[in-house]
């Protein structure tokens, strides 16, 4: 039932606010369309170039698939986005309006961003219910930490989200012992506790079984349009699966862009995955 | 949808620790007093000032450590130099009691002796004000305050974790050390404040004086512990040991650690000071060895022998290790180190989680055998 109801009624991609026209520096702008905007962005590591010249713009409500071989700077391109790496040149911008390279981890996460890594990075000493009580949309500075009660409406929230993720029955067992595939959707969860505009999935399904990882498919189908979604993936019967555009990326850069099959028989990109 | 504070404060203890707590202030304030004042000397319930002063020495021990269990336990960040603090707190409120000094010096002087000694003619700037209670009082929050948040503020900013900020808190409560060491620092040098007359007036060696230090010290560490729970037991206390087990996935949902780990920096820098003023006086004597970096070792050896991440955890780990060390200081003073060394070993490699956790894990064995059993 709430999986239906992410999909409907959202106007292409857009903001209730900015189509009321109101365009305040720092918040989220999509306008024209455009979600995430990357340019010529390059990012070396002692000479190494994780990233060259990367150009990537991701449409609002898109869902975008990141294949490539392992070294071709998925992780990199992710970690620019989110601000842990600062790009040494080129342009990352959310929207039209927000610089990535200027903000920090906790800023990009309060204007949209949310990241989801390749290891489940869970709080495993709290409860599943408290791991998305942290992750909730809230105000996150200390203060109101210290004088924060949960109130009935966020309640409601969490619980929808524990049967989102189908982890209901699990809400007051301790994240560590949940399996690794309900490690991943409660991660996932505290994605969507965020209510972020753009979600950053690093290999989601790895360690999931292939009912976890279909179901995992219809849960980011049923996500894009309300959002834009990013995902790294190597399970090609799982992009298949998203359908939405593919994008390659070898050696830092982008190889290829198009539907899974025009991709898949792109010259280039058997190169790249079978060697030369 | 809003409970107030008050009732969130009751809720952070169980009805069986607000009993123990009540049970322990019974105790601290009216038997012991009893017991000391009341009993004749060579009666078998006496408590004699020695044990008095020991008790309340440990109880301020106790507060430092549950000051570091906050930060450690719950913060993940390894302190090495809290000692540094609990001096703050203490030399603080040590410039006050060297004014209670008044003119019995043995100069006679107006000023302390050792400015005598260094042939200073008046009080310097840095102490003016130290002969009101109600600055000093001041300064031993301020100070170690403040210290936290600059040296704790640009630590954390620049990200400096594990075992690089352990090593950094050594040097600097080191660095202190060195600074008060120098008579030109003007706090006494090597001998420190000692030979305390009065405190607010009152002899400071007579019993009853004796008695409210220890009454205070009490009451300090019971509103510490119930300070500490609701502390840890509100989303504040989650967020925190969220950052102690996964920093970065903190960051990316959005808070900021940096607040957060200077928040209870800072708290628990000023606990120790506090403590720090409580000791003062009970002791009688401050002198730069309370920065040194051994002192803030056996810090973190107290949390870790009660267990870390509780709250009793480093109450009781300062009470066992205290009282080993003041009865084996008498009897072998030349092995304490020894087996100070031999129960952080003992400790790190069997029980990570300290005497409580021993505990539990004792229990939860009689558990599942009377379970099985029935």
């Amino acid at each position: 039932m709430i999986l239906e109801n992410t999909l409907d009624d959202r106007p292409e991609g857009s903001d209730g606010a900015d189509q009321m026209g109101h365009l305040v520096t720092g918040e989220l702008d999509l306008s024209h369309g455009v979600a995430l905007y990357l340019e010529d962005i390059t990012v070396s590591f002692d000479g190494f170039k994780a990233l060259n010249n990367l150009n990537l713009a991701i449409n609002a409500g898109e869902l975008r698939c990141i294949i490539g071989p392992n070294g071709a700077g998925k992780t990199t391109m992710m970690d620019v986005i989110t601000g842990k790496t600062r790009p040494d040149s080129g342009k990352a911008f959310f929207g039209q309006s927000i610089d990535l390279t200027r903000l920090t981890e906790p800023e990009i996460a309060h204007v949209g961003i949310g990241r989801k890594f390749q290891k489940p990075t869970i709080f495993e000493q709290h409860t599943v219910f408290e791991n998305l009580e942290l992750a909730m949309k809230t105000d996150k500075r200390v203060w109101k930490s210290l004088m924060a009660w949960l109130a009935g409406d966020e309640r409601d929230r969490i619980a929808e989200t524990l049967r989102l993720i189908r982890l209901d029955k699990e809400a007051d067992r301790q994240a560590g012992l949940l399996s690794h595939g309900q490690k991943q959707w409660l991660e996932i969860g505290m994605l969507l506790m965020q209510e972020p505009k753009l979600l950053l999935l690093d290999e989601p399904v790895a360690g999931m079984t292939d009912d976890e990882t279909m179901r995992t498919a219809e849960l980011f189908v049923s996500l894009a349009g309300k959002h834009s979604l990013v995902v790294v993936e190597h399970d090609m019967a799982f992009v298949e699966k998203l359908g939405g555009l593919v994008t390659v990326l070898h050696e830092g850069s982008v190889l290829a862009e198009g539907d899974l099959a025009t991709v898949q028989n792109d010259q280039r990109v058997i190169e790249v995955y079978l060697g030369r | 949808m809003h409970k107030p504070l008050t009732l969130r404060i009751l809720s952070s203890l169980d009805g069986k620790s607000w009993a123990a707590l009540g049970a322990f202030l019974a105790l601290a304030l009216l038997v012991v007093p009893v017991l000391n004042l009341g009993t004749a000397e060579d009666s078998a319930f006496h408590i004699s000032a020695y044990a008095i002063t020991l008790i309340g020495k440990i109880m301020c021990y106790a507060l430092v450590a549950i000051a570091m269990d906050l930060i450690w336990g719950y913060g993940g960040i390894l302190s090495l130099g809290h000692g540094l603090f609990f001096a703050l707190g203490g030399y603080a409120f040590g410039m006050y009691l060297m004014r209670q000094i008044g003119r019995d010096g043995s100069y006679g002087a107006d000023i302390p002796d050792f400015m005598v000694f260094l042939d200073w003619k008046e009080i310097p700037w840095f102490w003016s004000g130290s002969d009101s209670f109600g600055w000093v009082a001041l300064l031993v929050v301020l100070v170690p305050a403040l210290v936290a948040f600059v040296f704790g503020y640009f630590a954390f900013r620049s990200r400096i974790k594990g075992v690089y900020f352990s090593i950094i808190t050594q040097a600097l409560t080191y660095a202190a050390m060195l600074l008060f060491f120098r008579n030109e620092t003007g706090f006494g040098g090597n001998n420190g404040f000692t030979d305390f007359k009065r405190v607010l007036g009152h002899t400071i060696t007579s019993p009853e004086t004796r008695l409210v230090l220890f009454g205070l010290t009490a009451l300090f560490l019971a509103a510490t512990l119930i300070f500490a729970a609701w502390l840890v037991k509100s989303k504040f206390g989650r967020v925190l040991t969220a950052i102690r087990d996964a920093e970065s996935r903190v960051m990316f949902i959005g808070y900021n650690p940096l607040w957060y780990k200077l928040t209870i920096w800072v708290i628990s820098a000023v606990i120790c000071g506090i403590a720090g003023a409580l000791y003062v006086p009970q002791v009688g004597i401050i002198n730069p060895s309370e920065m040194s970096p051994a002192n803030s070792i056996e810090i973190a050896i107290w949390v870790a022998v009660g267990g870390r991440g509780t709250l009793i955890g480093p109450i009781i780990g300062a009470f066992v290790v205290n009282l080993a060390k003041s009865w084996f200081t008498v009897s072998f003073p030349e092995y304490w180190l020894f087996f100070l060394g031999l129960l952080f070993i003992v400790v790190t490699l069997m029980l990570p989680q300290g005497l409580v956790g021993l505990w539990k894990k004792l229990q939860e064995k009689n558990a599942s055998r009377k379970g099985t059993a029935a």
